[in-house]
């Protein structure tokens, strides 16, 4: 089965050790993690965890029902990228005398729709937000001028269909004020 | 996190009282039901220890010699009681200890709590003494896990670790407790735990599967059923027994579903797997209908899965979402706890036999008993074989025994040969293979079950690993059996060096100290046989002692166990020599 990359997403009950416990699935079963990121959700006291990971659909299903399966997981997603809409956000540090000697730097920014964050004599700070093969663009086209540094956040995404956290969660209230 | 709670009027009468943490563990234990309890003491937990010095009369805390031991004494208890085993050990090496048990009690569904104490929580992270992070440790080997650091937190943690243990597909949990959380105090009140808003241990039963599911057996042909612990789990014996033979299908069993059904009854069929019955490893490979009942496809049960039941419809009942399709796809999948989802069946499924289907199960098991049972169980001549004494066994216990098997040769054999008339009664480690295991688990199987016989049966290996035991048995005075099959190998590994490594013996041969007379130092009656003329007298008068008994067999040195399907093999290509 072919592989590609597909995004976990799994909301949790805020919990210490979770993250550990979710990474140890996918290390039991050597699978590398692309990016990780952590956040609160749409949902009150609900986390978000969106984990890019290359692997085949049947591994992501199994994987997907393993992490589900911690109690206190509530539910896990997985997507194609067709699926989502979905964001990444760099920052480049470029040095400053690169940056005002050669103007082709100031094109690249205008053209990637990039934004300059922060300017001091020493350096300027560069942030890109989109796909990560613009964001690569921009590396490669800033990396021949001296990159001083660069960071990449975790992809963050949102799925074309609905996740019904809220539901699930007012379903297990109703459930319980019956029984 | 949210969790719902039991609302009984009793609980909302009860007012507070103020006890310290170490207290309030105990409290939890003792409103779960709990009476007895395996551990070992040490600095981290000493405030729990105290307590149960108070409550000694109230629960019963057995001193093991080795936290290890108590786990599986827990996961033994455990087994044939279907209540929470409970083990209890300190901080730091206590902890580790246990990991071996908490990942044996996970991988074979035990509903276990261990209670390990922890430092202070103003020296976590510091490396204090005995310090160690057993729940990052305990984490992929637990159901949950926890740490407390305030006292405050005991009864709900505890209330939640308990439903979590027992409900759904059961397993381990691990509750760590900082010695100043043990200490201080807190308002006490228990309220048990009914609910988890992340967590659903019971999926909901989609009656179109269970019509699916009806209407593939009933038109089957050649079906059959292969079914695991979820039966015993779920406390679906009897319903196993209704769709057996209201359907007339043959029913094989996973070593650790053993005992869900009588092992003379007329459509029990056997076990499958690595070392299982001939029938029902060749038709698996032959049947049309494939029924799998709460089992989850282990490896040593399908042999190569790219030549398993390939031509069968598979239907899986499981109570666990993510076994489905985990190693063999099904082609009806029915979720939910077999007790429920099997009684649902049995008003779809239609009364039929299979006679002329469950005859070849009848003639693979002539060419198995001519080949290898007849030999093993009554051989002429040569050194006693480990067949004969389990069926020596058999003669005396009538089925009613509780046989609790270690990991290796001695295993397979005791599976294949021990009679069984009720369920709960083969306790074995079977997903996690823990040699060391048997000798505990029997102490933890007779207190659970006091009234029946329990017969340890152990290689000289695994008695190594956990003869420290011997200690415990007689300081409690638990008349456990114990059966060593000395055999001065490591068995099963010297097989596969025989059959796959050119007979290179590479560190399996042991050299073994007087077993009878270390169990004479623990005074316990213990007596060896090395006879076949013996073996009859000899087992009659462990089986008849009151009290506690070691009896080591030597037995031949070189047996192999057959039939085996070799690793990579199919299951149709089991071996018969």
């Amino acid at each position: 089965m072919e592989k590609k990359n597909y995004t976990v997403s799994i909301y949790t009950e805020n919990n210490i050790g979770l993250l550990s416990r979710i990474a140890a699935i996918f290390l039991k079963r050597h699978i590398n993690i692309e990016s990780i990121t952590a956040s609160k959700s749409e949902v009150n006291e609900v986390m978000r965890f969106i984990i890019v990971v290359e692997v085949t659909e049947e591994q992501v299903k199994k994987v997907a029902g393993q992490i589900e399966k911690q109690i206190e997981v509530i539910r896990a997603y997985y997507h194609t990228d067709e699926e989502l809409i979905f964001q990444e956000t760099a920052l480049y540090k470029v040095n400053s005398a690169e940056f005002v000697e050669d103007l082709t730097i100031q094109d690249f920014i205008k053209e990637t729709n990039a934004r300059i964050v922060t300017v001091t004599p020493k350096f300027f700070v560069i942030e890109k937000t989109g796909k990560r093969h613009e964001i690569d663009n921009l590396y490669d086209k800033l990396k021949p001028y001296g990159l001083m540094q660069f960071v990449r956040s975790g992809k963050i995404a949102v799925s074309k269909n609905e996740m019904p956290i809220s539901r699930i969660l007012e379903d297990f209230n109703t459930i319980n004020i019956n029984s | 996190m949210e969790v719902k709670t039991a609302k009984k009027e009793k609980i909302i009468k009860q007012a507070p009282i103020t006890v310290s943490g170490a207290e309030a563990v105990i409290k939890c234990l003792l409103e779960e039901g709990i009476d007895t309890i395996y551990g070992y003491p040490g600095g981290a937990i000493m405030p729990v220890y105290d307590e149960l010095y108070k409550y000694q009369d109230k629960i019963h805390h057995v001193l093991t010699r080795h936290e290890q031991g108590a786990t599986h004494a827990a996961q033994g208890y455990a087994r044939v009681t279907g209540k929470v085993g409970v083990c209890i050990a300190t901080s730091g090496p206590g902890a580790t200890n246990l990991v071996t048990g908490i990942a044996d009690a996970q991988i074979d569904s035990t509903p276990l709590i261990c209670i390990t104490g922890q430092v202070g929580s103003h020296l976590l992270g510091s490396d204090a003494f005995q310090e160690t992070d057993i729940v990052g440790i305990s984490t992929p080997v637990t159901k949950w896990n926890y740490q407390v650091t305030k006292a405050s937190e005991i009864p709900e943690v505890l209330a939640k670790a308990f439903y979590i243990a027992r409900s759904g597909r059961p397993g381990p949990v691990l509750i760590d407790i900082t010695k100043d959380a043990q200490f201080a105090t807190l308002d006490f009140t228990y309220k048990k735990c009914v609910g988890i808003r992340s967590y659903k241990p019971f999926p909901k039963v989609d009656l179109s599967q269970i019509e699916r599911a009806a209407e593939l057996i009933n038109s089957a042909k050649k079906p059959m059923i292969v079914f695991g612990q979820g039966v015993i789990l779920g406390g679906a014996e009897a319903l196993l027994h209704q769709v057996v033979e209201k359907a007339g299908i043959p029913a094989a069993w996973t070593i650790l579903g053993l005992s869900a059904m009588a092992t003379d009854h007329p459509l029990n069929v056997g076990m499958v797997g690595m070392h299982g019955n001939y029938g029902p490893n060749v038709l698996t490979n032959d049947c049309d209908v494939l029924i799998a009942i709460g089992m989850r496809f282990d490896d040593r049960v399908t042999g190569n899965l790219e030549h398993y039941a390939k031509q069968a419809k598979v239907i899986h009942f499981e109570i666990d979402p993510a076994e489905i399709d985990k190693n063999v796809k099904t082609e009806v999948a029915v979720l939910g706890d077999v007790k429920e989802t099997l009684q649902l069946l049995l008003g779809y499924l239609k009364p039929n036999n299979h006679d002329t289907w469950h005859h070849r199960f009848k003639d693979l098991y002539k060419i198995e008993y001519d080949k290898i049972i007849k030999n093993e169980l009554s051989p002429k001549q040569g050194k006693l074989g480990m067949a004969e004494v389990i069926d020596e066994i058999n003669t005396t216990s009538k089925g009613e025994a509780i046989i609790v098997s270690d990991v290796g040769q001695h295993q397979m054999v005791a599976c294949r040969y021990a009679k069984f008339n009720q369920s709960r009664s083969n306790v074995t480690s079977g997903g996690l293979g823990t040699m060391g295991f048997a000798l505990p688990a029997a102490i933890g199987a007779k207190m659970g079950m006091p009234n029946r016989q329990v017969v340890a049966i152990i290689g000289d290996g695994g008695f190594q690993m956990t003869i420290q035991e011997l200690g415990t048995i007689f300081q409690t005075k638990v008349p456990v059996k114990i059966v060593v099959l000395n055999n001065g190998f490591l068995g099963m590994v010297r097989q596969w060096q025989q059959m796959f490594f050119d007979k290179r013996y590479a560190s399996t041969e042991l050299i073994n100290p007087d077993f009878v007379a270390i169990a004479k130092g623990y005074f316990i009656k213990a007596k060896q046989v090395t006879e076949r003329s013996q073996l009859q007298e000899a087992i009659k008068e462990m089986m008849d002692s009151p009290e506690a008994y070691f009896l080591e067999v030597k037995v031949e040195q070189e047996e192999n166990v057959f039939p085996m399907i070799p690793t990579g093999a199919s299951v149709s290509d089991i071996r018969l020599e």
